[in-house]
C-alpha cells in the first residue's frame, strides 16, 4: 500500500502537465513578464538608493551587491511557493484540472510531478528576467551569475515541494495564508538576506542553518553573484538536494492521499 | 440470452449507419470486426463482487456485472446508489476496496495508463479547463493521450462539428451555457477514439434538442463499434439507448436486463390510472384487482388494459380512466420505492 514515503512512479507524461501550464503562462505573458522586472527595479531603488546610502558595505561588499543575490533567492522562493500553493490549489480545487487529467493516461503522480516542475520553472523564468536588470546595474558579476539559472531550478523545486505539501493538507484556500505569513515572510527576512546571518544570536544561527531552506539558497546564490566560491557550497547544495527530494516525495504522496479516494 | 437477435440488430444498425446515412462513418471507423463468428462476445468490463467503501459508508456493495463489446450498458438508481462510485472505479480514477475487475482484460490497479488510453470519460461533474477555449480544451486534452499535434488539431475541429459547437470554437468555456459545456465534455471524451465510453449522466441539464443530438451521436458511436457505459436519471433515455441495464440501490444491483424485458417482468404491459375515490377503492377490492395508490391516483398494472377498463366502467363508475404502456419508470419506482433519498 501507499504511505507518505512511497517512491512515486513518475513517467515522462509529467511534462505534459508542465507544458499545459506553460501554454497558459505564455498566453498571458504580459501579465507574467512585468512583476519580476518591476520587483527588480523596486528593490534596487529602495534598497540601493535608500538604505544603501546609510549602509555602505558589509564585510567589504557594497550593500547593494550584498542583497542582489538575496533578491534573486527570495524571488525563486516566492515564485515557486506561490505557484504551488495558490496556483496549484486553484487548479486542483476550483478548476478540477487534476480530476480531468487523471482520467487520461496521466497518473496523479505525473500530474503533481508536472506541477512541481512547473513551479521550479516559474522560478527559473523569474531569475532569467531579473538577471539582466541586476547585471545592467552592475550589482552582480557575469558570467558566474549565470549559474543562478540552474540554481533557480533546484531551489524552485525545493520550494515547490514544500508548497505542495501545504496544498495537499490545507482545508481551504484561506488557510494557505498561514504558511505564507508564518514561514515565507520571516524566512525572507532572517535567512541571511538583508543582513548577515552572523548578526543573529548563535542559537538562531544554528536554527536558520538547520531548518530554513532559504538560508542555503541565499548562501549559494551569494557565492555565485559576488562571486566568492568556497567549498561550503557543497554542503549547502547537499542540504538542498536532500530536502528537495524529501519534500517532493512527500508532496506527491500526500496529494495522492488527498485526491485518490 | 438472446445473442443472435442482438447480433442481427447490431448488424442492421451497422448497415443503416454505414450505407444509408450520409454521415455514416464520417468520423472514424473501428477496424476491429464488429461481429464475431459465432464465438462468445468478449467482455469489455468484467466485475465480480466489486466493493467500494469510504470510511464507514459502503458506496458499492459487492456488485457483479459484465459489459460486452459493442453494447450500451446503463446504470440506473436513485441518488447515492453508487453509480458514480462504480464509474470512477471502472475509469481507473478511484481504486476499488475489494473484488475483481477487468477492463479490456486488464486490472485497473496494475495497468491504469493502458486502460485509460482507450477510455473516453464524461464525468458527472463538469471539469473543463477554464484557461482554454473550446478548441483549446479538446486540443490540450488530446495531448495528454500522446496524440501528434496535427492529428489532434484535426480531431478537435472534427469533434467541435460533431457536437455542433463550431461557432463557439474560440470562446472560453466559462462563456458556454451549461448544456454546451456538457456537449463539449462529450467531445472531449472522444478525442482519443476510445473503445469504451464511460458517461456519468451525459445529458444532465440539456435541452430536448441537445439531448436528441447526443442520443443520435451515441447511437452512431455504438454503430461504429464503441462500447458505452452510462448512468442516467432519465428513464426514457435509458429505455431508448441501453441494450441492457442494471438498477442499483444502496450499492447493490437489484435487477439486470434489457429495458423491454424488465418492464415486462416487473410491471407488465400496461398501466391503468384512475382517480382515487372511496368508491373505486372498494370496488377494486371487490373485483380482486391488485392496485397501488400513488398520491391521489390509483394505478393498476396489467397485461390487458381493455379488460381492466371494461371491468372498471361496468362496476366502478370511475370519473376518469387513463391507460398507457408501462415504462421503465414504473419498474424503477416499483423497485426503488417512491421515498426521496436524502
Ligand atoms: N469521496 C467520497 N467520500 C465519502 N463518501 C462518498 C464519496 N463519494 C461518494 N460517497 C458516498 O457514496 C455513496 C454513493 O455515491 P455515488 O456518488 O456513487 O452515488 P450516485 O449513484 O452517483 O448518486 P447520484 O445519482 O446522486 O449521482 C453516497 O452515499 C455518497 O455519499
Ligand atoms: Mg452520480
Amino acid at each position: 500500500m501507499y504511505h507518505i514515503w512511497s517512491m512515486p512512479r513518475i513517467t515522462r507524461r509529467a511534462w505534459k502537465v508542465w507544458h499545459r501550464n506553460l501554454v497558459v503562462f505564455f498566453r498571458t505573458w504580459q501579465v507574467n513578464f512585468f512583476p519580476p522586472l518591476i520587483e527588480a527595479f523596486l528593490y534596487l531603488f529602495a534598497i540601493g538608493m535608500g538604505i544603501g546610502t546609510y549602509v555602505k558595505d558589509i564585510d567589504g561588499t557594497p550593500y547593494i551587491n550584498f542583497i542582489a543575490p538575496a533578491i534573486l533567492a527570495i524571488s525563486v522562493m516566492n515564485s515557486a511557493f506561490f505557484e504551488c500553493t495558490y496556483g496549484s490549489y486553484v487548479r486542483m480545487y476550483y478548476q478540477k484540472s487534476f480530476d480531468a487529467m487523471i482520467a487520461t493516461p496521466l497518473s496523479i503522480e505525473d500530474v503533481i510531478a508536472g506541477e512541481l516542475l512547473w513551479g521550479a520553472t516559474r522560478s527559473v523564468m523569474y531569475v532569467i528576467i531579473m538577471l539582466p536588470v541586476l547585471a545592467a546595474f552592475g550589482v552582480i558579476s557575469i558570467p558566474a551569475s549565470l549559474l543562478a539559472i540552474p540554481l533557480a531550478f533546484l531551489g524552485g523545486l525545493m520550494f515547490a515541494g514544500i508548497a505542495m505539501c501545504f496544498t495537499a493538507i490545507t482545508p481551504s484556500i484561506d488557510t494557505l495564508n498561514y504558511p505564507s505569513f508564518l514561514l515565507i515572510t520571516p524566512m525572507a527576512l532572517f535567512s541571511g538576506t538583508f543582513f548577515p546571518i552572523t548578526l543573529l544570536p548563535v542559537l538562531f544561527q544554528y536554527f536558520a542553518l538547520a531548518l530554513l531552506p532559504l538560508t542555503h539558497l541565499v548562501a549559494i546564490m551569494r557565492m555565485l553573484t559576488l562571486p566568492a566560491f568556497s567549498w561550503t557550497i557543497l554542503l549547502h547544495l547537499a542540504w538542498i538536494v536532500i530536502v528537495t527530494s524529501v519534500f517532493c516525495v512527500v508532496a506527491i504522496n500526500l496529494m495522492r492521499k488527498r485526491l485518490i479516494v | 440470452m438472446g445473442y443472435p437477435a442482438e447480433h442481427l440488430f447490431t448488424t442492421i444498425n451497422i448497415i443503416l449507419f454505414y450505407f444509408l446515412l450520409p454521415q455514416g462513418g464520417f468520423l472514424w471507423i473501428n477496424t476491429e470486426p464488429l461481429v464475431y463468428g459465432g464465438g462468445p462476445i468478449p467482455s469489455i468490463i468484467e466485475a465480480t463482487n466489486l466493493k467500494k467503501t469510504f470510511g464507514r459508508i459502503t458506496a458499492v456493495d459487492g456488485i457483479s456485472f459484465a459489459v460486452k463489446k459493442g453494447e450500451v450498458f446503463g446504470f440506473l438508481g436513485p441518488n447515492g446508489a453508487g453509480k458514480t462510485s462504480t464509474m470512477k472505479i471502472i475509469a481507473c480514477v478511484s481504486p476499488r476496496t475489494s473484488g475483481a475487475l477487468r477492463v479490456f482484460g486488464m486490472d485497473p490497479d496494475i495497468s491504469p495508463a493502458e486502460i485509460k488510453q482507450r477510455l473516453g470519460v464524461v464525468p458527472q461533474e463538469t471539469n473543463l479547463d477554464p484557461d482554454f477555449t473550446c478548441y483549446g480544451n479538446l486540443f490540450t486534452y488530446s495531448r495528454y493521450f500522446d496524440m501528434p499535434s496535427d492529428v489532434a488539431q484535426k480531431k478537435a475541429e472534427e469533434l467541435l462539428e460533431f457536437v455542433q459547437l463550431r461557432e463557439k470554437r474560440d470562446v472560453t468555456v466559462e462563456k458556454l451555457s451549461g448544456g454546451m459545456k456538457r456537449r463539449l465534455i462529450l467531445a472531449r471524451a472522444l478525442v482519443n477514439n476510445p473503445d469504451l465510453l464511460i458517461l456519468d449522466e451525459p445529458t444532465i441539464g440539456l435541452d430536448p434538442q441537445a439531448r436528441h443530438l447526443i442520443w443520435e451521436r451515441l447511437k452512431l458511436l455504438q454503430a461504429q463499434g464503441n462500447t458505452i457505459v452510462l448512468t442516467t436519471h432519465y428513464l426514457d433515455e435509458a429505455a431508448r439507448l441501453c441494450d441492457r441495464l442494471v438498477i442499483m440501490d444502496n450499492g447493490k444491483i437489484h435487477v439486470e436486463g434489457s429495458p423491454a424485458e424488465l418492464v415486462k417482468e416487473y410491471v407488465g404491459n400496461e398501466i391503468v390510472e384512475i382517480e382515487k375515490t372511496a368508491e373505486v377503492l372498494s370496488c377494486l377490492e371487490g373485483e380482486h384487482i391488485p392496485f397501488e395508490i400513488i398520491g391521489d391516483t390509483v394505478q393498476i398494472a396489467t397485461e390487458s388494459s381493455r379488460e381492466v377498463a371494461r371491468i372498471l366502467f361496468d362496476h366502478c363508475s370511475p370519473h376518469k380512466v387513463l391507460t398507457r404502456p408501462a415504462t421503465l419508470e414504473d419498474v424503477f419506482l416499483k423497485l426503488t420505492g417512491r421515498k426521496l433519498r436524502e
